[in-house]
């Protein structure tokens, strides 16, 4: 039984909560459309028309054009890598038996645990060693291990739940573990691989303290970084740095509006399931 | 390889079930996540043992680094901050998430998708442009010193970020925008799925909302509130983005966190060991507070 101030409270407090969510998100996109001349660096209206010219401006002088370049090749290969990686390490864990498997899977899930800050000060002399800072190698390498962690629970978890008599009418029609895999159970897991897709996506494309490590020339630099180096440059021009920043998260969000439901199963799901 | 297969799995296999080619599908995943991650980590441990500079020969340092962790005051003062900002970060957010859950669990509501989604929304953006558009805020001429000029409380407008008293908790404001939308769902989530007849069984027994929420809500929660906790305690001490962007660790170092001092001391003092002892001394805080927190609130034994 509901009453009617019930139902007004909770919509009053949905509402209200929901303004707070999107308060910057909005102050930042009526800037990006705003003037480039106010002196304000707080938020600011389009006034005058919308100003579509900033996203011009940012996409050419501030080169966001290139970062977005970067950004589209780095995030393309490791969410590629992560993927056919982890499911062939999660289907081995998931649907075989041999010794030590426990073991190696409590190594890929303290992953999952192992802050990224820890990491970065060795990884960076390494790859320094090996000459492959400044390349696009520096980024995807350590970024497809680290979702490698996420990626190979996730899968783990589908591989399991996945039955098990399938797997051995499979078997019994004589097809071998491989055939088993990519003909059978990777078709009848898509959801459970979008959603590591998805999630890979976003850690990488959101990616900042790895690429301000790894990367000090323009050529390689990733749109999380661009904006940080162009807020030190342009840091009172609230317009073209707003622009910027639409720019960035615009793909995640498009992608999230669409795939709300694995965003959320992807990023709750680490760390429910166990 | 005799050895391997005679102690395999224990139990008889099925015929023709696949036995050692289950090594080749981890391989290559796990040669890559050794190389850039398992060594690494390694590599972080032997640093945080000696004195180097990232140029010349390293010189063996026993526990100083970790020893100063404790007495330096440039050093206290880090992990300090970090412990406060969890206030903010994950106490607050859990917190108005469990109000906002018992306010919300009576009611049917329509248009939850939509609410979800944006509630969610501050989740899924880099934080970099977390960071862009809170300073925004926070700035002198932003938007909360104009409300509080609008609405008569001009005394109280300042520059946040750049204030000596005021930066690290409005650091921590941003914080907990960005955590209250997770512990909503999550709660929002799990509270549908608490039995109604436990509510009707409340209510018969003359519960008020307030002993409602103590005697079925809470308790019903606790594996979300477990969940809830870790998720931010993690990302609240792994928080190098959005220091980096809005403050830098200023003014002074009153807003600097241990992730932000790893790259401090490691790119732009030289001081990599020291900044290496600051990651595992962080990595083994990560690790005692999600434990505490999966022992207590979920009460589960490992």
């Amino acid at each position: 039984m509901t009453t009617r101030l019930e139902r007004t409270v909770t919509y009053g407090i949905l509402a209200l909560f929901s303004v707070i969510a999107l308060t910057p998100v909005i102050g930042i996109l009526s800037t990006a459309f705003g003037s480039q001349n106010s002196l304000h660096t707080g938020f600011s209206l389009p006034e005058g028309g919308l100003h579509w010219s900033n996203f011009a401006d940012a996409w050419n002088r501030g080169h966001f054009g290139t970062y977005l370049g970067n950004s589209v090749l780095v995030t393309a290969a490791v969410v590629a890598a992560t993927t056919v990686l982890a499911v062939l390490a999660a289907y081995a864990f998931g649907v075989m038996r041999f010794p030590g498997s426990t073991v190696l899977f409590y190594l890929f899930v303290i992953g999952l645990t192992l802050p990224q800050e820890a990491l970065v000060v060795p990884l960076y002399f390494d790859l320094r060693y090996a000459e492959l800072t400044d390349t696009y190698w520096a980024l995807i390498l350590p970024q497809t291990a680290q979702s490698l962690a996420f990626g190979v629970f996730w899968m783990r978890t589908y591989f399991r739940g996945s039955a098990r008599a399938v797997i051995e009418a499979a078997r019994i029609d004589g097809a071998n573990s491989w055939t088993t895999l990519w003909r059978v159970l990777v078709p009848m897991g898509r959801p459970a691989i979008s959603t590591m897709v998805v999630i890979t996506f976003m850690w990488t494309w959101n990616e900042f303290l790895m690429a301000l490590v790894m990367v000090s020339g323009e050529a390689h630099r990733t749109v999380p970084l661009g904006l940080a180096f162009f807020q030190g440059q342009h840091s009172s021009d609230a317009a073209l740095l707003a622009a910027a920043s639409v720019l960035i998260a615009l793909p995640v969000v498009v992608v999230y509006v669409a795939l709300q439901r694995r965003f959320i199963e992807g990023m709750l799901g680490g760390a429910v399931k166990e | 390889m005799k050895r391997l297969l005679n102690t395999a799995g224990g139990r008889r296999r099925a015929p023709g079930e696949p036995r050692a080619i289950g090594y080749l599908y981890i391989l290559p995943a796990l040669l890559l996540y050794a190389a850039f991650l398992l060594y690494p980590f390694g590599q972080a441990v032997w640093l945080s043992f000696v004195h180097w500079d990232g140029l010349t020969v390293a010189t063996s340092a026993g526990f100083d680094n970790y020893r100063d962790l404790f007495t330096d005051p440039a050093l206290r003062a880090p992990f300090a901050h970090a412990l406060l900002l969890l206030v903010f970060y994950s106490a607050l957010p859990v917190a108005i998430g469990l109000l906002l859950a018992a306010a919300l669990s009576r009611a049917r509501v329509r248009g939850m998708t939509f609410f979800r989604t944006v509630l969610f929304l501050p989740q899924v953006l880099a934080l970099v442009v977390v960071g862009v558009a809170w300073r925004s805020i926070l700035a002198p001429d932003g938007l909360l010193n104009d409300v509080l000029r609008a609405v008569g409380l001009g005394s109280l407008a300042r520059p946040w970020l750049g204030d000596y008293d005021w930066a690290l908790p409005a650091v921590g404001v941003v914080g907990t925008w960005v955590g209250t939308g997770l512990c909503m769902v999550l709660f929002l989530a799990g509270a549908q799925r608490i039995p109604r007849e436990l509510y009707e069984a409340a209510r018969m027994d003359g519960a008020g909302p307030v002993r409602e929420f103590f005697s079925v809500t809470l308790p019903g929660l606790r594996p979300q509130i477990a969940v809830a906790l870790t998720l931010t305690i993690v990302a609240g001490l792994r928080n190098f983005d959005l220091i980096y962007i809005t403050t830098s660790g200023g003014p002074g170092n009153t807003t600097s966190v241990p992730a932000y001092e790893v790259y401090h001391r490691a790119f732009e003092t030289n001081q990599v060991g020291s900044a290496a002892a600051v990651g595992v001394a962080l990595t083994v805080l990560i690790f005692v507070l999600t434990v505490t927190v999966s022992r207590l609130v979920e009460g589960r034994r490992s």
